[in-house]
């Protein structure tokens, strides 16, 4: 099929009309507004709905009725939005719902910037909701892989009846990349006979809630629940790797900063530098074991973390995957200034020096 | 053929579908002009998109001795649709050729009616950039729709148009040749004279077989993993 010129924005949308979305709730915000947008436009015409809510905690509630009643349901927003929806987002866990939320990630805290950021990690992983869930994460790093993984991710939340958040940095969201539709792998799913569709023939009714007044009920229905996120740590796990295999210092990176690495191993490599990149593509579950297995080797020497995060927070997962064996060092920047292909290439060769 | 004799009006007002490569043109054809030693002013009036604007490019402009009007400074990154009053200066100014980068579609190009008085009694062309490669305005009739509605928007006739099919970096001389169809077919149908072919400079020699002349660009809008 022939390559076309899509924005980020516009093919996530897209994606998601040709993945079956029933439904999309949002509300605007920079740098995520061509979603709303283009659904605005194109979903009612494939036959689905497009509310603009009054609100982002309106449309993450939304998304919790269309859920339930069995729709493939969709929000987005950006950072401080993601934020707002954080209740809707762990009532839905709770609840057992599928949807799917895309974050084009800002800067913060707070309002930050409109440029790209990666401070949502601890967001997207541990959760902005209150209580022990967990939501599936996956990451582009290209428009293409968006396009991908949006329609990818419907099936995943139908089949876990869980979130499924796709979090990218704005770039790639705002960018132009020329992409191919073709055939996403598409799952064996179960009937939603869990929907509230009205009562029917069924011999009960299907009620949707995340409240459990009996203790001891709420604690086998966590107790469900973390089977659940066990079976996506054992089956939804996904990385990639780069140059890894005689790599002395491995680069830790995700979306935009880990394809800004490729172009700094490049020039690594043309400098006889043994440099790789490592990239978690989901960040919940976190490839941990891999990370790992390079951590043990004896080539891999030292690691190099970098995020758009003045602080870092995937470097948190890196570390616990690493267990203390290498040393981590890490690299970033805040505020939509991206971390560049001479920094990256700087950092690398520091941290090869320093364990020479 | 010089850049003066493609954009050969003393203002060039660049609008087009959003994605069509309005900046990257805009911005190779400001330095082209100021090449050939015109005094060259640009103004980045893209109220659509909070990324890639023409305002990322100043240094290098200004490094050429193009002035660039954008928003105010404190607010070059900020999604505030406000237009500085130095848009004036290029309209008024007489002895500089003004290139006026848009944003994206009639919406983007709305900001452009506030100044249709002026641009009216100036000597000036409305340029419709085309990139083939985008699903909204690769058919002809569909291409010719988003011209009419920047037209109505703007209350402006458009004069010429560019072919600007790429595909980033996978951009081939098959790309540009689909473009240079549509653009024929677009002014078939419109009347609107085809301006030129941009191809980034190592295709131009393959292409000298088009009708048109053929624009040849650097690309200067760069991804932060392009060297």
């Amino acid at each position: 099929m022939e390559k076309e010129l899509w924005k980020g924005n516009e093919a996530i949308a897209e994606a998601a009309i040709r993945a079956g979305c029933d439904c999309f709730f949002g509300y605007p915000i920079t740098p995520q507004s061509e979603v709303p947008e283009y659904m605005s436009a194109h979903l009612p015409k494939a036959g689905g709905v497009f509310v603009q809510s009054e609100s982002e905690v309106a449309a993450i509630n939304m998304v919790y009725g269309a859920a339930g009643a069995g729709m493939r349901a969709m929000t987005s927003s950006s950072s401080p939005g993601i934020s707002l929806k954080q209740e809707g987002i762990s009532y839905i866990a709770g609840a057992e719902l599928p949807c799917v939320i895309v974050n084009c990630m800002r800067g913060g805290p707070g309002l930050g910037t409109i440029q790209p950021g990666q401070g949502d990690y601890y967001q997207a992983t541990r959760g902005g909701g209150n209580g022990d869930y967990r939501t599936l994460v996956l990451s582009p790093s290209n428009v293409q892989e968006a396009v991908d993984y949006v329609q990818e991710a419907f099936d995943i939340a139908d089949q876990y009846r869980n979130p499924v958040m796709v979090v990218m940095d704005g770039l790639i969201g705002q960018m132009m990349e020329p992409i191919e539709w073709h055939e996403v792998p598409k799952r064996d799913l179960a009937p939603k006979d869990w929907a509230t569709t009205g009562r029917k023939d069924r011999d009960h009714n299907n009620i949707i809630n995340s409240l459990y007044m009996d203790p001891e009920e709420c604690d086998r229905h966590n107790d469900h629940l973390a089977e659940k996120y066990a079976a996506m740590e054992k089956n939804e796990v996904r990385w990639s790797e780069t140059d890894c295999d005689d790599a002395e210092v491995v680069i830790t990176a995700y979306g935009t900063p880990a394809r800004i690495a490729l172009t700094a191993i490049e020039t690594l490599r043309s400098e006889g530098l043994k440099v790789g990149l490592f990239r978690p593509i989901t960040l919940w579950p976190f490839p941990e074991e891999a990370l790992r297995k390079l951590a043990k080797s004896d080539h891999v020497k030292a690691f190099v973390d970098v995020e758009m995060s003045s602080t870092g927070q995937m470097i948190d997962d890196v570390r616990l995957a690493v267990e203390g064996r290498k040393p981590v060092h890490y690299l970033g920047h805040a505020g939509g200034v991206m971390p560049t292909v001479e920094e990256m290439v700087e950092a690398a060769k520091k941290a090869l020096k320093e364990v020479k | 053929m010089t850049a003066k004799e493609i954009c050969s009006h003393r203002l060039t007002i660049v609008t087009g579908h959003y994605g069509t490569g309005k900046t990257e043109f805009s911005v190779n054809l400001a330095l082209a002009l100021a090449d050939e030693g015109e005094q060259v002013m640009m103004a980045d009036l893209d109220i659509v998109n909070p990324y890639f604007r023409s305002r990322e490019r100043k240094a290098l402009l200004e490094d050429a001795g193009i002035r660039l009007i954008c928003s105010s400074q404190a607010c070059s990154d900020a999604d505030v649709p406000a237009l500085p009053a130095e848009v004036l200066t290029i309209l008024e100014n007489r002895d500089v050729r003004g290139v006026l980068d848009i944003g994206g579609d009639p919406v983007g190009a709305r900001v452009l009616a506030r100044f249709r008085p002026k641009i009216l009694q100036e000597d000036h062309q409305l340029v419709y950039v085309l990139n083939a490669n985008r699903p909204e305005v690769r058919e002809p009739e569909n291409a010719i729709a988003y011209l009419r509605a920047i037209e109505a928007t703007t209350g402006l006739t458009c004069g010429g148009i560019v072919n600007n099919t790429h595909l980033c970096g996978e951009t081939t001389e098959h790309e540009i040749r689909k473009g240079a169809d549509l653009a024929e077919r677009v002014s078939e149908e419109t009347g609107i004279p085809v301006l030129c072919h941009v191809a980034e400079e190592r295709f131009a020699d393959h292409l000298r077989d088009l009708r048109e002349p053929v624009f040849p660009i650097t690309i200067k809008m760069k991804k932060p993993w392009e060297l």
